[in-house]
C-alpha cells in the first residue's frame, strides 16, 4: 500500500470511480437494449410471447439451458429449432418437437427422464414458435455446433 | 459482546444454518439424479430439486448477511440496534417467504426464471422484509458512529436491495429478459455482495488481528473500488452470446479479467494483516475460516472465473459443467466460508463463553473445504471433456453425458462429505460447549 494514499482519498476514488463505471455500464446496457429490440431479435408475435410463458410456467430452465444459460442437466434449446431441421422442414420439426415432449417420460433405462407436462395444442404451438424465434436471435455465431 | 442487542443475530444464524443443511440435502438429491437418472424423477423432477437447492443458498446467505450485520452494527456504531422486535419480525417475514416458496416449488408453484423462481407474493415479502432490515440497521448506524466498515456494508446491502427490484421486470423478449436479469444476478454476486464480503472481512480482521482500523479501512476502500471498477463492466462477460452487440466481447473479456484483482487483493489483505497483527486471538477456528475464505474466494471466484471468461474461450465453454464448477467454489469461498467465519467468531460472545469446540470446528473446515475442492475438480474435468466433445467435435449432448458418469459419481461422493462437515460445524457452534482450544491460545478479554 502506498503511503501517499490516505483513507479519505481512497474513499473518494471508490465513490467517484464506481459512479463513473456505473454510468458507462448503464449507457452501454441502454444501447444494448435498443440494439436487441431493433437489430438482433425478430418482432414478437403474440404466440411467441405465450410460448415464453409456457417455457417459464414449467420451469424448463432448471434442466435445460437457453442460449447457454440455465441448468446443465438437459440439452440446449436456444438452437433446438436448427437441430430438429426447422430451417429445412419447418412442419416436420414442429411435429417432431411436439411428439417428443408428449412422449415424456420415456422410461428408457439409465437415461435422464423429462417429466410429462400438461401442454395443450395451442400452448405447444406457441412454445415451438418461441423456440423458432429464439433460434433466430443474432448470437454472434454461438453455439459453435448444432449440438448446442 | 459489549451491546445487549447483538444477540438479535442468534436466531438469524440458526435459521441460516438450518437452511444450509436443507440446501445440501437438495444438492445431494440433484447430484443423485446425475448418477441414477431415474432417482425421484416422478416425485421430485430435477428442475424442482435444483430450484430448491439454489434458492435455499440465496435465502440462507441473505439471512446470514442480516445476522452478521445485526451482530457487528452495535459495535461499529457504538449504539444498540434500533428495534430488536422489528428484527425478529422481519426475520419471520423472510423465513415465511422462503419456506412458502420452497414448499410451493414441490407442487409446481413457481415463476420461470432461474434464481428468481419465487412466486410474486414471496418476492414482495422478501422486499418488505429487506426494507425493514435496512431501515432498522441504517437507523442504528445513523444515530451512532459511522465507520468505513459499516458504511461500506450498508452501501452493499442497500445496493443489493435496489438491484433486486429488477426481479419484478420480466420482458417478453428473451434477450431483453437476459440482459436485465444479469443486473440482479451478476451485479449481486460479482458486484455489491463483494462490498458486503469485504466489509465483513475487514471487521473480522480488525477484531482478530488488532491491526489499526485506519490501515484496514483504507484497504477496504481500495478493495471495494477495485471490485466495482472491474465488476460493473465485467457484467459484459454474460453479454457475449445472448443477442447483445459484439463490443461486449472485448469489454467483457478485459473487465472480467480485472475482476480477479480485488479477490487477489483480499488474499493479500487478509494474510498481511494476519502476520502484521500483534493480537494472538484465541478463536483460532474463526481466524481459519476468515483466511480460508479469502484464499478460496480467490481461487473459486478469481481463478476459476478467469478460466472461462475470455470471449474466445467462453465461446466453447459457455453453459457447460465448467460453469457449475466455478459457481460452486466461488459461492463457497466468497460467501459461505466468510459467513462461517463470522458465526464462529460471534457465537462464543453470543453464548458468553470462551471460544469452544474449536478442534471440531476446524475439522469441519478442512473436510468441507477439501470436499468442495474435490467437487470443483470433478466438475472441471467433466466440463473440459464436455467442452471438447460437444463444442469442438459436435457430439450429441445426451451421448456425452454418459461419458461423464465417473465424474458425477465422484461429485456425489464429495457432496456426502460436505454434508457430514456441515453437521459437524452446526454441532460445533450450536451444540454443548466444551473448552476445546489449541494449546497456544490464551483467554479472551472483554473487548474481543
Amino acid at each position: 500500500m502506498t503511503e501517499g494514499l490516505t483513507k479519505a482519498a481512497a474513499r473518494n476514488i471508490f465513490y467517484g470511480g464506481s459512479l463513473f463505471f456505473f454510468l458507462v455500464f448503464a449507457a452501454l446496457t441502454a444501447h444494448s437494449h435498443y440494439y436487441i429490440v431493433n437489430t438482433s431479435t425478430q418482432p414478437m408475435s403474440d404466440n411467441v410471447r405465450l410460448g415464453k410463458h409456457v417455457w417459464e410456467e414449467h420451469n424448463c430452465i432448471n434442466c435445460h439451458t437457453i442460449l447457454g444459460e440455465g441448468s446443465y442437466f438437459a440439452p440446449e434449446v436456444g438452437n433446438v429449432w436448427t437441430r430438429y431441421g426447422g430451417h429445412e422442414n419447418p412442419e416436420g420439426a414442429r411435429m417432431a418437437l411436439a411428439a417428443w415432449m408428449r412422449a415424456q417420460p420415456t422410461g428408457a433405462p439409465n437415461r435422464r427422464q423429462m417429466p410429462y407436462f400438461e401442454i395443450n395444442d395451442e400452448e405447444m404451438e406457441a412454445l415451438v414458435d418461441f423456440f423458432e424465434w429464439t433460434d433466430a436471435i443474432d448470437t454472434q455465431g454461438w453455439p459453435p455446433h448444432p449440438a448446442g | 459482546m459489549k451491546y445487549e442487542t447483538q444477540k438479535v443475530a442468534l436466531p438469524f444464524f440458526m435459521v441460516a444454518m438450518a437452511l444450509f443443511a436443507l440446501q445440501i440435502i437438495f444438492g445431494l438429491a440433484a447430484a443423485a439424479a446425475y448418477v441414477w437418472p431415474h432417482f425421484m424423477s416422478e416425485a421430485m423432477p430435477f428442475n424442482i430439486t435444483r430450484t430448491s437447492h439454489t434458492n435455499l443458498l440465496i435465502v440462507w446467505l441473505l439471512i446470514a448477511f442480516m445476522g452478521c450485520t445485526y451482530y457487528l452494527m452495535p459495535e461499529e456504531a457504538e449504539n444498540e440496534i434500533y428495534s430488536p422486535n422489528l428484527a425478529y419480525l422481519q426475520l419471520a417475514i423472510f423465513a415465511i417467504a422462503g419456506a412458502g416458496a420452497l414448499i410451493g416449488y414441490q407442487f409446481g408453484i413457481h415463476e420461470g426464471r432461474h434464481y428468481l423462481e419465487q412466486p410474486l407474493w414471496a418476492k414482495i415479502f422478501i422486499t418488505v422484509s429487506f426494507l425493514m432490515f435496512l431501515f432498522n440497521t441504517s437507523l442504528t448506524m445513523l444515530k451512532g458512529r459511522r465507520t468505513a466498515i459499516n458504511t461500506v456494508l450498508m452501501l452493499g446491502l442497500w445496493l443489493a436491495a435496489i438491484f433486486w427490484l429488477f426481479a419484478f421486470y420480466n420482458p417478453d423478449n428473451l434477450a431483453l429478459d437476459k440482459l436485465w436479469w444479469w443486473w440482479i444476478v451478476h451485479i449481486w454476486v460479482e458486484g455489491v455482495w463483494e462490498l458486503i464480503m469485504a466489509s465483513l472481512l475487514g471487521y473480522l480482521l480488525i477484531k482478530m488481528t488488532g491491526v489499526d482500523r485506519e490501515v484496514i479501512e483504507k484497504w477496504l476502500y481500495v478493495i471495494v473500488g477495485l471490485a466495482l471498477f472491474s465488476g460493473l463492466l465485467g457484467t459484459g462477460h454474460h453479454y457475449y452470446w445472448i443477442g447483445t452487440p459484439g463490443y461486449w466481447q472485448p469489454i467483457g473479456s478485459i473487465f472480467s479479467t480485472l475482476e480477479v484483482i480485488p479477490f487477489f487483493a483480499m488474499v493479500v489483505f487478509a494474510f498481511y494483516m494476519f502476520w502484521k497483527g500483534s493480537r494472538n486471538h484465541p478463536n483460532k477456528a474463526a481466524m481459519l475460516w476468515t483466511l480460508g475464505s479469502a484464499a478460496v474466494a480467490f481461487f473459486g471466484a478469481g481463478v476459476w472465473g478467469f478460466m472461462h471468461t475470455l470471449s474466445w474461450i467462453n465461446y466453447y465453454t459457455h453453459g457447460t459443467q465448467i460453469t457449475a464448477a466455478h459457481g460452486h467454489l466461488a459461492f463457497y469461498g466468497a460467501y459461505v466460508m466468510l459467513v462461517m467465519g463470522v458465526i464462529t467468531y460471534a457465537m462464543p460472545q453470543l453464548r458468553r463463553v470462551q471460544p469452544y469446540n474449536q478442534v471440531l470446528n476446524m475439522w469441519a473446515f478442512w473436510i468441507m473445504t477439501s470436499a468442495m475442492w474435490f467437487m470443483t475438480f470433478t466438475l472441471t474435468f467433466a466440463g473440459v471433456v464436455q467442452t471438447h466433445l460437444q463444442r469442438v467435435l459436435g457430439m450429441n449432448f445426451m451421448q456425452i453425458q454418459e461419458q461423464l458418469e465417473l465424474f458425477y459419481v465422484m461429485r456425489f461422493g464429495t457432496g456426502i462429505f460436505v454434508g457430514i462437515a456441515a453437521l459437524m460445524f452446526i454441532y460445533a457452534v450450536f451444540g454443548p460447549a466444551r473448552e476445546q482450544v489449541p494449546a497456544t491460545s490464551r483467554p479472551l478479554t472483554a473487548n474481543e
